[in-house]
């Protein structure tokens, strides 16, 4: 089983590979990926170091240009395709049909990846890009349980990749435009989901009021723990009923069932989290690491240690339990 | 003087969850009354639903076809379990009418067979829309988010497709494994008791400072505000887009049509346009703002004064 690690600094990047990653994703420093925030990701000179270094170590390097091609644009994204693939890149994590046409055309050899933003969710999907684009391995979209992924794992002509431990989009990803609809940024067009720039907090009363664009996100009375005000995780009301409609502030943890995730067809197991400090990428990745080659019983041991480090300190087994639905 | 044919009419499928004897009696009266070329129906939502609609779909899409419509079938938008992949597959395999992909594996059955693509997929650029069109895809409808200047581009960029452009119905912005409606009523999906179809026009998701803002319809989450694009269908038919669609709401679609219809036609001004459609459809505010590259909810009015209908 490989685990795939998040780097959004050179600094992270380094952490993953000594804490053992099989293989680090990380994007370039613009809309080309979907984690275009300010302070991160890598310039060219900054990827092709951090390759040499995850080749010294015998780890793989992934590159997310995983956001979809503005019409008129497009050079960006062909450009960053180049990049990545002359500085050695061991994979293309891909999302645009457009994109991964070209990928395909131009530079045959290299191994491309479907994005979980592409949103390949069932066997005829999944079998269509492996035909169309030569897909060798897809990540799969948060919305299918362990048996769901068992079932398909068979039929599919490719290796399969899931999120395990991290942040979690309650909707499928790249089909999302909340985040656009209040903020006019586009998470598929410009990298950015609820971005900081359009983030406010202000106090009324006794009160923390969040907001996104001109939209109330959450509301914290005093002694409350504040959440940055991700759309699909904030509190609103339903008639007279106040609550999070879609998802409450936790994070993804299914470290537990690393077992039935093998035993479903899983080769490689992915951590989000390319927002993160090179702090918690460390811990989170040999804590990882131990865990796989951990008896069960040792597991659950060693995973308690990482709950303080989740989102809200709660976690989620999301989609992979049916009763999530 | 080149001589565009004016972009004809398309009504998108019911995405929300009417009762079978409204939902038929809906498309009865579109196609006798309205104005539509081309009806696109079937299921698109949630797979859950597809009984409600099945027993009247041969009648309806007789009566539309009597009345010179064209019919096209909807494919689900959301597929993960096999019983979603059968459905998809069967109507892939024995529909003799056009198909309209909303997801992937829906794109990979129909490849080499002329089809048509729904605004569920994520056509961003020209070189996705020929790669489609390498496939059989013949007509493409861009997705609400899209500005007006990638329309533009896309549709100069792709001559071998027909381009169609979401101009009326409150806009689907996401979709989840997760049934947030049935959650919001205290069940979940797999016991969920059709409980959507008590909001047929969508259950509204409103801020803590009371703000509208979203509204559910199962397991898709759609704006407040309604997309309205009437002021900019000059601009639309001028880059040559060839149809625009209306989505339906619980409204008066046949008033609906006839408003864009008259516009097209240059018979109605825009302005008095949407001063019509406030009234045809008073339920939710106008918006227009991802074509004018903006926040999606805002409202972009002609006279280049901004508000946003998140205070509407």
């Amino acid at each position: 089983m490989e685990l795939i690690c998040p780097a959004g600094t050179p600094a992270a990047f380094r952490e993953a590979v000594d804490a053992g990653a099989d293989a680090v994703y990380c994007g370039f420093r613009d809309e080309t990926n979907a984690r275009n925030f300010p302070g991160l990701n890598f310039s060219r000179d900054e990827l092709r170091e951090a390759i040499a270094y995850a080749r010294r170590h015998k780890t793989q390097t992934f590159v997310a240009l995983n956001t979809f091609m503005r019409a008129g644009d497009e050079e960006i994204w062909y450009r960053a395709a180049a990049d990545a693939v002359a500085l050695g890149a061991d994979a293309l994590i891909l999302a645009d049909f457009g994109l991964m046409a070209h990928v395909t055309e131009r530079y045959p050899e290299q191994r491309l990846h479907v994005s979980v933003q592409a949103s390949a969710s069932n066997v005829d999907a999944i079998n269509f890009l492996v035909d169309a684009f030569n897909a060798k391995r897809v990540v799969l979209p948060r919305t299918l349980t362990i048996a769901d992924i068992a079932r398909i794992a068979p039929k599919i002509r490719c290796e399969i990749e899931v999120f395990v431990f991290g942040g979690l989009c309650v909707m499928a990803e790249g089909r999302c435009s909340l985040s656009s609809y209040a903020t006019g940024k586009s998470p598929n067009m410009n990298g950015v989901c609820s971005p900081a720039s359009h983030v406010h907090y202000r106090k009324e009363r006794n009160e923390l009021v969040s907001e996104l664009g001109e939209y109330t996100i959450n509301r914290f009375p005093a002694g409350e723990a504040a959440g940055y005000p991700t759309l699909c995780k904030g509190r609103f009301d339903i008639a007279d009923d106040r609550a999070y409609t879609f998802e409450d502030p936790v994070s993804l943890d299914v470290m537990s069932e690393i077992d039935a995730l093998t035993a479903a067809g899983v080769s490689a197991l992915k951590i989000e989290g390319r927002q993160r400090g090179k702090a918690y990428v460390a811990e989170v990745v040999s804590t990882l690491k131990k865990a796989l080659s951990a008896k069960p019983e040792q597991r659950t041991a060693l995973l308690a240690g990482l709950r303080g480090l989740s989102e809200g300190q709660k976690t989620t087994s999301g989609a992979y339990e049916k009763r999530w639905r | 003087m080149t001589d565009t044919p004016s972009p004809s009419l398309t009504m998108g499928p019911v995405y929300y969850l009417w009762d079978g004897p409204k939902w038929r009696d809906f498309h009865f009266r579109i196609a006798d009354e309205s104005p539509f070329d081309t009806v696109v129906i079937g299921e698109t939502v949630c797979s859950k639903r597809q009984h409600f609609i099945e027993p009247h779909l041969a009648e309806v899409t007789g009566r539309l076809e009597a009345a010179g419509k064209t019919v096209v079938f909807s494919t689900l938008a959301l597929v993960t379990l096999e019983r979603e992949s059968r459905q998809v597959r069967e109507l892939v395999e024995e529909s003799d009418h056009r198909i309209e992909a909303n997801d992937l594996s829906a794109l990979g059955l129909l490849n080499g067979k002329p089809h048509n693509v729904g605004p569920l997929v994520n056509v961003y650029n020209a070189a996705t829309a020929r790669l489609l069109a390498s496939r059989g895809a013949r007509t493409i409808c861009l997705p609400p988010e899209l500005p007006f200047s990638s329309v533009e581009k896309i549709v100069a960029d792709s001559p071998e497709i027909d381009f169609e452009v979401f101009a009326f119905g409150r806009m689907p912005l996401a979709i989840s494994a997760r049934c947030a409606h049935a959650r919001s009523k205290g069940k979940i999906k797999d016991n969920c008791l059709f409980v959507c179809g008590e909001e047929p026009d969508g259950l509204p998701v409103k801020t803590l400072d009371r703000q509208s803002f979203l509204a559910l319809n199962g397991v898709q989450t759609v704006s407040h505000t309604c997309q309205a694009l009437l002021g900019e269908l000059a601009d639309l038919a001028g880059c040559g887009v060839s149809a625009i669609r209306l989505s339906p709401q619980d409204c008066d679609m046949v008033a609906v049509a006839k408003l864009y219809r008259a516009v097209l036609d240059g018979t109605l001004e825009a302005d008095e346009a949407i001063d019509r459609l406030r009234d045809i459809y008073p339920a939710a505010p106008l918006s227009n703002g991802f074509h004018h590259a903006r926040e999606g909810a805002a409202w972009v009015a002609r006279a280049r004064d901004v508000t946003s209908g998140a205070m509407a």
